[in-house]
């Protein structure tokens, strides 16, 4: 705030009550420590976490991370396929996701009438206010069956022929697809309203000039407003693989929980965040919990660098923009 | 250009409009199918979960085993304190470090706030529940393992984790938007910085500080994972107990959606109306009101 840092004449503070100046110091003392409590909170969940993951980090070492076991009874817990399951429904549901996002980004800042802007980015921003627990719901039983009785069929009569689209066994209802269709649904309207902020934020004195020297709506959308924002809508997407990455519910719900990994996304699998929160009534012996909380790490761990990453990109992307000012 | 001077569009030049054509139609698909989903969403719910709201839905508990009917009561108790706590408790911390952000700190060090409480709104929940799990329900800390088993408590202070950065963050932009006259005013009429603070950007914030809550609230009510390990095991009594493990509205839908039970897919179906009805009433309306009141507050520059 500039005002705040507008410095008061010489002698000035001298007049002030002590009042005045306990209030003041207190104020500052008060928030500064709710802010410091804030940011040690994010500290405290990192080390908390690797603390208990301990155990089995002890046991399994990083091992963990490309053995495939997941066995209770005689102790044995692997990883591999839920890290694999992980990227590939989040990294699947960016495919899809970032392109319908990039798409109603400019439908709402370009193409789209004033009067109806408002109104639509409100209701695509509602979708992201729906509860993940109701869309794993609905996943379940309308999305579901609806996949494995039109989509998966028709998407593996074309592309069948590749093995990660072969037409699963007797229509199965669970799959790796359904997940990655319900996590798009969860990251659009996250990824558009970012996209949206930044197609709104790019000087309307470039858009007139590539209008003016007769370019049409989509050229300068390509020549002009994607490259001006590049590194924002990539962060946008980062930001939203991150929120796929860590979504358990409605992946769990939707998913069929089934490892090891099958070949095709029309079969079920699981990912490190659904596996967790399937967990949660039967971690029963110490080195499972234990394992447990290792899947959560290496969940942390991806979601830092992805959040750190995208913030990154920002920065970047700031500096860059207002260097170019 | 080489080519004859003609009005109409031709070869390349018609080319062009085509693709432009399709590009603006893609664009407008992309939004339409988005609110499609959105509606289907809605509708699916709503015409699945109709039949089963009635008045024992909400005041009763859970039926036999087998049997219909019964109600979600203590769902509803539960969400109710679970929610209570977590804002009692991201509330006061959320708008204080704001204030320090916005208000006290140096430019450098409230990006670095700002940052990680961005970082904090990234982490996935199921990693919060994890922690508070380790923290307060598993904890070999004597200090800090207060509880040392599932409860509201913990649920709640979860689910306070996950509103903090949406509150501090929703602070922050209400108070950037408050006037710098308001501030110099106030310092010119001699008054201290603290009572600045609290008498006039506060105050004047008020709204916006308010929206922002209630949009977190109608996220923090929704969620599902930060309560699986912290506090999801509940009698199925009614139970107002903040020590006690409770039941909450959308676990009982997840435990529900999984029940092999015709009757309780039913009662999911009703529960998630209602948990979508409140949340997407709550949040369009702090969205209209936070509209109104930023553009209240950038009006006079």
């Amino acid at each position: 705030m500039e005002a705040a840092s507008v410095a008061a004449p010489e002698g000035l503070g001298r007049t002030r009550g002590r009042g005045d100046r306990i209030g003041d110091t207190v104020l500052y003392v008060v928030t500064a420590c709710a802010a410091v409590i804030g940011v040690a909170i994010v500290f405290a969940i990192v080390w908390r976490i690797a603390e208990g993951a301990w155990p089995a980090i002890k046991v399994f070492h990083t091992s963990f991370l490309w053995h495939n076991e997941w066995n209770p009874v005689v102790d044995k817990f692997g990883a591999r396929d839920l890290i694999i399951g992980t990227v590939v429904t989040s990294f699947g549901a960016v495919l899809l996701a970032a392109p319908l996002s990039i798409a109603i980004g400019l439908f709402l800042s370009e193409l789209a009438p004033p009067s109806v802007r408002g109104p639509i980015g409100t209701l695509i921003e509602m979708l992201a206010a729906v509860p993940s627990v109701v869309v794993g719901l609905w996943g379940i039983y309308v999305l579901a069956p609806f996949n494995a009785q039109h989509v998966q069929p028709f998407l593996s009569s074309f592309l069948g022929w590749l093995p990660i689209f072969a037409n699963g066994e007797d229509k199965v209802e669970s799959t790796v697809f359904s997940a990655m269709i319900v996590l798009t649904i969860m990251i659009i309207p996250i990824t558009s309203s970012i996209c949206r902020e930044l197609f709104i934020g790019v000087p309307t004195e470039l858009e007139e000039g590539a209008i003016g020297l007769g370019a049409t709506r989509w050229e300068m959308v390509r020549t002009v407003v994607l490259p001006t924002v590049r590194g924002g809508v990539v962060a946008a997407v980062i930001l939203g693989l991150g929120r796929a990455l860590g979504e358990a519910i409605a992946v769990t719900q939707v998913i069929g929980n089934f490892i090891p990994l099958q070949r095709s996304i029309f079969e079920p699998g699981d990912t490190l965040a659904s596996r967790t929160a399937n967990q949660y009534q039967g971690a029963v012996s110490n080195i499972q919990v234990a394992s447990l909380i290792y899947l959560a790490l290496i969940l942390l761990v991806i979601t830092l660098i992805t959040n750190l990453a995208a913030q990154m990109v920002v920065k970047r992307f700031e500096h860059q923009r207002s260097a170019a000012d | 250009m080489s080519a004859p001077i003609s009005l109409k569009a031709s070869g390349r030049g018609r080319r062009r409009l085509v693709v432009n054509r399709i590009a603006e139609l893609a664009a407008f698909s992309a939004a339409i199918a988005a609110i499609a989903v959105l509606g289907i969403l809605v509708w699916s719910v709503f015409s699945r979960g109709v039949h089963a709201l009635n008045l024992d839905f909400f005041t009763k508990g859970p039926a036999l085993f087998g049997q219909s009917g019964g109600g979600v009561a203590p769902a509803l108790v539960g969400s109710l304190l679970l929610v209570g706590i977590a804002t009692l408790m991201a509330l006061p911390f959320g708008v204080l470090s704001a204030l320090f952000v916005s208000e006290f700190a140096p430019r450098r060090i409230g990006d670095q706030i700002r940052l990680w409480l961005d970082v904090l709104n990234g982490f996935p929940s199921i990693v919060i529940g994890i922690f508070v799990f380790t923290l307060m329900v598993k904890s070999d800390l004597p200090l800090v393992g207060w509880g040392h088993h599932q409860s509201a408590f913990a649920g709640g202070f979860a689910l306070a984790i996950i509103m903090l950065p949406l509150v501090a963050r929703a602070t922050m932009e209400v108070l950037d938007l408050v006037p710098n006259e308001l501030r110099e005013a106030s310092y010119a009429l001699g008054v201290s910085k603290w009572q600045t603070v609290i008498r006039v950007v506060v105050p004047t914030a008020f709204g916006g500080i308010l929206t922002g809550t209630t949009l977190a609230i109608a996220r923090a009510a929704g969620e599902t994972a930060p309560l699986l390990f912290t506090c999801a095991i509940a009698g199925q009594l009614t139970d107002w107990n903040p020590t006690h493990s409770v039941n909450s509205i959308p676990l009982t839908i997840f435990q529900y959606s999984e029940a092999p039970d015709e009757n309780l897919h039913q009662q999911a179906w009703a529960l998630a109306f209602v948990l979508i009805a409140f949340v997407l009433v709550t949040s369009l309306t702090a969205r209209i009101l936070l509209e109104r009141s930023r553009r209240k507050l950038g009006g006079p520059r």
